[in-house]
């Protein structure tokens, strides 16, 4: 048996002994789903016995080193661990912007005293983060950016307002962006590292399409932000000024961790699911929406494969390297495009508000929360226009 | 298996792509054949040539005096026949005759392969009865007769039937017109008395045929495969050939794609280059999006028919859907951002459009393959 294969039925055994039931079962709402942070509160004991056995383990994130909280898995051993799972249905323990932008921005431009700390923190799910990028002025020009962070020598004071700060009203620590160079504009911004509740901070929620508010609007008046938090330690992310970089990687790890969601909700064929949702509503397809089911599966399956062929060439190193636009442009349109098929397929009942049939209205709010996805994180024009200068070579773009 | 080529099948691609351009371009090929009003519509030197590179008999087993090789590679060889707009025998003889020859007896190999790898023969399919692809439903029929078998019957849409020296039929030799079972596939021999061709060219300028079965008298060992029971074969023929007409149309929309891509590059208007304009940028980059997924779901689907997946036949389905959708989009935006030049006979481009009607048509539409793609996921 190859080493892999052991890794696998010790992965399956100790899953099957420590996953509890309740953790096996489908995210329902954003209760079900644990976010870490100074004020986490669990749902449930299975929530939070899950949640400990994987800290313990390093299964929050398993892929980072032993010394920051992880399990030290390779690539390989990651990917199994995802598979079996995805095979039992297993919640992820914990979800953490920490986890999925800050963490690798530090593994990459990090101090190995702001690993120590950071990491471990976030793998033990004890501080909760938040991104701060766009503002009022600056949205797919993110460069444009104004908040500004005044140099008083060992600190910053920091103004401003960000937007589309994700839950910035529940976390405790904010990465952000901060014109520190007035005069340069590319190379006058830095990452900052700073606690949300050290004054001056206030967050307001956005009152959303769908009826939630994900989203905030986040000021600050007269914050200090520390140049250091101890040895090695410091309050930003690589080099005072080049915080766009750090940005821009990050942006680009975004695209590729959506682009890789290949075999998830995004990409599968629904036809099959909406011909028996329609039989349950004692209905029948239209013909022509039968039609557009198929249309839609057709490209939703090539699209899968093309995600799959996407992971193979970029584990490779095979892929063009703004490939990952590319599919994030596909695989956005396709999942807005699913979401108004299955409000047509569901008709009058799929317009139900805050129904219990609906789970509170999960089909028209699930509908307007995929119209965000081809503007969050790089609009489908900028993703276009990424495509046409660096994959096509068009000129003057 | 990733999906992406293998280091050999990275060499194939290499080959297959400078011969073709090579040897197989428009110019040398498409229209020097199309202007002398060939009645063949293809060159036999090319053929011949092809035969030498080892192309002809690729999906030939071993045994066979083939290469034994996979729809991977054959589709490699595909791509840059619809990318050169190459018109050749390779997609009717070398993947659908010789998928149906795969089943056939040793006597009918003896007889059909030998030919096929030297580059001295040529196969036509003839399934189709209609207007549109229909192969649920076959009228041609063989009666028993002797030893033997008569044929009546017609199809139509037969590329290259007038110069094929041997034809693959799917006939009825029991059951109702729309039975699943009481099919038979029939290898009939160019000389067969009592059929006829009525040969016309195509808007691509291939030559396909009407052809009229009447009373052809043929051999029991005609027979391709079980009397009765060709259903299967016809089905692992038809596969095969749809999987490869969608990595023909890769081709076909990725050469498409590339001359327009160029001529953004270099057309002026306005005092400036036409691919400056964002109108124009972000539909080169949709169209770029398109294709990729395009040949990603036809490497997908060739790898599933080489390992015998039972899910090959789904993906087929999307993979014609979908390449019939990419490459329609790609000579339909290649015409237009051309402009006026993409309307002249003498720029190439159109002859991307008209290859890619055909190609889109044949062994199934979009409409056909995302219908079946529906029924097989069962709505």
């Amino acid at each position: 048996m190859s080493e892999l294969e052991t890794f696998r039925n010790e992965t399956r055994s100790w899953l099957e002994a420590n996953c509890p039931a309740e953790m096996r079962e489908p995210i329902r709402d954003d209760d079900d789903v644990f976010w870490g942070g100074r004020n986490a509160t669990f749902k449930n004991d299975a929530q939070k016995a899950w949640f400990e056995v994987c800290r313990d383990k390093g299964y929050t994130v398993p892929a980072w080193p032993k010394a920051y909280g992880g399990a030290g898995l390779t690539a390989p051993e990651a990917k199994v661990l995802r598979q079996e799972m995805s095979r039992i249905g297993a919640r992820p323990p914990l979800s953490s912007f920490g986890i999925w932008m800050l963490g690798p921005a530090l593994l990459q431009f990090g101090t190995e005293g702001q690993k120590q700390r950071f990491l471990n923190e976030i793998a033990r799910g004890e501080i909760r983060w938040c991104q701060g990028y766009s503002e009022p002025g600056s949205g797919s020009d993110l460069v444009s950016m104004q908040t500004f962070g005044e140099d008083k020598g060992d600190h910053w004071t920091v103004n401003g307002q960000k937007i589309w700060t994700s839950y910035a009203d529940e976390a405790d620590w904010i990465f952000c962006l901060v014109r520190t160079d007035k005069d340069n504009k590319y190379k006058g911004i830095t990452f900052m590292l700073f606690d949300m509740a050290g004054g001056g901070v206030t967050t307001k929620p956005i009152l959303l399409i769908s009826g939630n508010s994900p989203f905030c609007e986040t000021f600050f008046d007269d914050v200090t932000v520390p140049k250091s938090y101890g040895e090695d330690c410091p309050g930003f992310v690589g080099e005072i000024g080049r915080g766009w970089d750090v940005a821009k990687y990050l942006l680009g790890h975004e695209r590729e961790m959506i682009s890789g969601m290949g075999g998830g909700e995004r990409t599968a064929a629904i036809g099959t699911a909406m011909k028996r949702h329609s039989a349950k509503t004692g209905d029948e397809l239209d013909p022509a929406l039968r039609a557009d089911l198929a249309m839609f599966d057709v490209d939703a399956l090539a699209f899968t494969a093309m995600a799959e062929k996407f992971m193979d060439e970029m584990k490779s190193g095979k892929g063009h390297p703004a490939q990952p636009n590319m599919m994030k442009y596909v695989g956005t349109e396709l999942n807005k495009r699913r979401h108004e098929l299955m409000m047509s397929v569901g008709g009058s009942r799929s317009l139900e508000w805050d129904s219990e049939e609906t789970g509170g209205g999960k089909p028209s709010r699930g509908w307007l929360r995929t119209k965000a996805n081809s503007i969050e994180g790089g609009t489908s024009e900028v993703m276009l226009n990424v495509i046409s200068k660096r994959i096509l070579e068009l000129p003057g773009s | 298996m990733p999906l992406y080529h293998d280091e050999d099948q990275a060499m194939l691609a290499d080959t297959a792509r400078g011969f073709m351009a090579d040897e197989g371009n428009i110019a040398k090929q498409l229209r020097h054949w199309r202007d002398r009003d060939c009645p063949d519509g293809f060159g036999h030197a090319l053929w011949k040539q092809m035969a030498e590179m080892g192309f002809t008999g690729m999906l030939v087993d071993e045994d066979d005096g083939g290469l034994g090789m996979g729809h991977v590679e054959a589709g490699i060889v595909l791509e840059e026949i619809g990318r050169n707009l190459t018109p050749s025998p390779f997609l009717t003889s070398s993947v659908l005759a010789a998928t149906a020859l795969k089943h056939g007896s040793n006597d009918l190999k003896g007889r059909y392969l030998p030919g096929l790898i030297a580059g001295d023969s040529v196969f036509a399919v003839a399934v189709d009865e209609t207007a549109k692809h229909r192969p649920s439903r076959i009228t041609t029929r063989a009666e028993k007769s002797g030893n033997g078998f008569k044929l009546t019957g017609s199809k139509s849409f037969v590329i290259q039937g007038a110069s094929a020296d041997m034809l693959v039929v799917a006939a009825r030799t029991s059951g109702a017109d729309d039975d699943d079972d009481g099919i038979t596939l029939f290898a009939v021999p160019k000389n067969a008395a009592n059929m006829s061709h009525d040969a016309l060219r195509l808007v691509d300028s291939s030559m396909a045929t009407h052809t009229k079965f009447d009373g052809v008298d043929l051999d029991g060992d005609a027979v391709i495969g079980e009397v009765d029971g060709g259903r299967e074969v016809l089905n692992a023929m038809l596969m095969a050939g749809r999987i490869g007409a969608a990595a023909e149309g890769v081709g076909v929309a990725g050469g498409a794609m590339d001359m327009t891509v160029d001529y953004l590059k270099q057309r002026k208007q306005f005092g400036q280059l036409i691919g400056e304009f964002q109108a124009l940028q972000h539909r080169a980059s949709h169209l770029y999006s398109e294709v990729e997924i395009a040949r990603a779901v036809v490497i997908k689907a060739q790898q599933l028919l080489d390992a015998g997946a039972e899910s090959a036949e789904l993906m087929s389905s999307v993979a014609k859907a979908k390449v019939a959708k990419t490459a329609g989009l790609s000579v339909k935006e290649g015409v237009q951002m051309h402009g006026g030049i993409g309307m002249t006979d003498e720029y190439d481009i159109g002859l991307y459009m008209k290859r890619d009607r055909a190609l889109q048509e044949f062994l199934g539409d979009a409409y056909f393959h995302a219908n079946r793609v529906a029924e097989l996921s069962g709505y």
